[in-house]
């Protein structure tokens, strides 16, 4: 720091940093980016990585061993998601997972001739999703994105408009990683069962349902009769196991082209040879979420509704996006005990008004704390977050949005360490920024000289 | 704890973000974040009226950067005596922006004529660098220098010193300049498939395609001995 404060202090120190001391540990609050490795995790791999480290296809003992342990770990997670082992298939983590429900589906019907396969699924899916449908368009799949409403919910009703005779997906994201909207996944299964016995008596093709379950596996129900869903994309890098390991469920009957080739492990559906050491980490850590699910729960939601309350009522013009005990959801007020069926438990999206968001995340991490953000300047595409922008919020909010997720080794002292320095980084950016928004969802824009004349072709996104 | 153990080991305290290419720590340089925390003349309180001789805008809270420049005009010597500034925007927008307002004060200000040649590049240049992904959206300081200068020239009657921004239109349908087309190049486009990628010129309006390619030549030419 020294060398940075050396010439000129009077002027240099018109931006000084607030006086605030650095915690000795970092302080990451960015668990939906991803989890450390539990220690347990850990210990349950090792034998895989020089002991047992044969080729599960293989007949000697190594293999057999790996083989044995893989199978293990199928039950394992069969028993937690309420499946039949050979229902689940691993695969190299979430985005694959998604990858081949959508491609799989999408491909089969293709394949099997008539019209062209339909997609449904909604506006705020994570990328793995938009952009597997953005490449399915190129193959001449057709696709429908439903919208949401304020809070992030997809409307069934929406879905149900969607639905045409040549419908073969609809693909829903469980729980929003942004700003951790629970969508109904089990209601929308229940209408489907309904809507796929009266499409059989019209002879229409069975329309599946996958659900991406990446953001929920560690704090939702993953019963899949309950759910109702016939696809479900799980990661073990976002419950405290290995990253690039995942798995997907298919169940039984659902028929898919796989997206890999080679040696047909995984029922043909995912060549390559299988990631012992990542599938028994996924297992235990599917196995160490599930188990301490409630109370885990119960400990974050308090910490985020904490958390929510105290920069709501600490930084001004700050507006919570997603659902939240301080927002009317669908309608009604959650009370206490369901307050956390609506939203994430462990998340917190807020945006500051006049900010912008990748500076706010410098000047959090200068002082150990890392979080993340919905703006444009901090994403590969420069584009804002379509969440954000989908709940119906502007541009504006979306670049100021900044995203804390929680998770078990996050405490009260830590929170209660970022309350201090938010308000304080905030306020500092708020000084060098020029704008002055109003707290009316954006309708004015606050500088409109800056659109004026020509210049406005420059700035418009298209 | 875990993750009290994990984040606590001594590789993982001093990671950072490492830029692969030249093996910088951060994604900024260390010139950038000391202007981003420290920002040079930055406007403290509301202007005083008639202290500033001209107020210029670009910019939009949609896009993600706003930037608001005030001067002051040394008017015998046609010189930049002060200039402040406002910015909404991400780290190198803010570190950009203080970059530029010392570049036209230091050494007694700089002279308008001398000022206004002043390129996007050579703030970089002057910052050490910036992501590539980071300079056509973020460095506005240019633009808004000529605004609020367009606005003092105005305030003071010099109408023909006013700068027609932009210079002549290539592609009409998406409003795309020479200028534009001469800073795509200084960004490195070499073809018109570069040109198209940068600034989807030509994509509405293909009768200008030939112009387009002409300019392109003519700037390759011109900036191709620059060091």
């Amino acid at each position: 720091m020294s060398r940075l404060y050396r010439d000129n202090l009077k002027e240099i120190l018109q931006g000084m940093l607030p006086k605030i001391t650095k915690p000795k540990n970092l302080i990451y609050l960015d668990f939906a980016a991803t989890t450390f490795l539990d220690i347990n995790v850990k210990k349950a791999m090792e034998p895989f990585w020089s002991g047992s480290f044969g080729n599960p296809s293989a007949l000697y003992k190594q293999g057999r061993e790996a083989a044995f342990a893989v199978d293990n770990a199928r039950k394992t997670i069969a028993g937690i998601i309420g499946c039949r082992p050979e229902e689940v298939v691993f695969t190299a983590g979430g985005t694959e997972s998604i990858n081949l429900s959508l491609f799989g589906t999408a491909r089969m019907a293709a394949a099997e001739g008539g019209a062209k396969p339909h997609i449904i699924s909604s506006a705020i899916e994570h990328h793995a999703v938009l952009e597997s449908i953005d490449a399915l368009r190129q193959e001449g799949i057709q696709a429908d994105l439903v919208g949401v409403d304020e809070f992030g919910f997809v409307k069934l009703e929406e879905i149900k408009k969607a639905v045409r005779p040549e419908t073969v997906l609809i693909s829903i994201i469980y729980a929003n990683n942004e700003i951790g909207t629970i969508e109904p996944i089990a209601e929308i299964g229940k209408w489907l069962r309904g809507e796929n016995e009266r499409r059989k008596a019209k002879n229409l093709p069975k329309i599946y349902f996958h659900t991406d379950a990446c953001q929920a596996a560690g704090s939702l129900d993953l019963n899949v009769d309950r759910l109702g869903v016939d696809l479900m994309s799980v990661n073990a890098s976002k419950i405290y196991g290995p990253k690039q390991t995942g798995f997907l469920f298919v169940r039984n009957g659902v028929r898919l082209k796989p997206i890999i080739f080679g040696g047909g492990q995984e029922k043909n559906l995912r060549s390559g040879t299988e990631n012992v050491p990542g599938i028994i980490g996924l297992s235990e850590a599917l196995k160490l979420a599930q188990k301490n699910r409630e109370k885990e729960n119960k400990r974050q939601s308090d910490l985020r509704d904490y958390f929510i309350k105290q920069i709501l009522k600490k930084i001004p013009k700050a507006v919570l996006n997603g659902p939240g005990p301080f927002a009317k959801n669908r309608g009604r007020d959650f009370n206490q005990k369901e307050r956390y069926l609506a939203r994430l438990p462990n998340n917190i999206n807020i945006s500051f008004l006049d900010v912008e968001g990748e500076a706010l995340l410098l000047y959090l991490d200068s002082y150990g704390i890392a979080a993340s953000t919905g703006s444009a300047c901090a994403s590969m595409s420069l584009d804002p977050s379509h969440v954000i922008l989908a709940i119906g919020k502007p541009y504006e909010y979306a670049h100021g949005a900044i995203r804390f997720t929680l998770g078990k080794t996050t405490t009260k002292k830590q929170l209660d360490f970022v309350l201090k320095v938010l308000p304080e980084v905030v306020k500092e950016l708020r000084r060098v920024s020029p704008l002055d928004m109003k707290m009316d969802n954006g309708k004015n824009i606050s500088m409109p000289k800056a659109f004026a004349g020509k210049k406005i072709d420059k700035f418009v996104r298209n | 704890m875990a993750k009290k153990k994990v984040l606590t080991k001594k590789k993982l305290k001093k990671s950072d973000v490492v830029n692969q290419f030249t093996g910088e720590s951060w994604v900024y340089s260390d010139v950038v974040k000391d202007h981003f925390f420290h920002p040079r003349n930055l406007l403290l309180n509301p202007p005083k009226k008639n202290y500033f001789d001209g107020e210029g805008v670009v910019g939009s809270p949609a896009c993600g950067d706003v930037m608001v420049m005030w001067l002051r005009v040394d008017k015998k010597k046609d010189k930049i005596l002060e200039l402040k500034w406002k910015t909404f925007g991400c780290g190198s927008a803010i570190a950009a922006t203080s970059m530029f307002s010392v570049m036209v004060t230091e050494n007694g200000g700089m002279k308008i004529e001398d000022a206004l040649k002043i390129k996007p590049q050579d703030i970089i240049a002057r910052l050490e660098g910036l992501p590539n992904r980071k300079i056509h959206c973020s460095v506005l300081a240019d633009k808004a220098f000529r605004a609020a200068l367009n606005n003092y020239f105005r305030n003071t009657g010099q109408h023909q010193r006013i700068i027609a921004d932009g210079s002549k239109v290539i592609d009409k349908v998406l409003n795309i300049t020479e200028r534009d087309i001469e800073e795509a190049v200084l960004d490195g486009a070499s073809t018109l498939n570069d040109l198209k990628k940068k600034l989807k010129v030509g994509t509405g309006d293909s009768k200008s395609i030939p112009e387009i390619e002409q300019l392109l030549r003519f700037y390759k030419e011109k900036y191709s001995n620059r060091d």
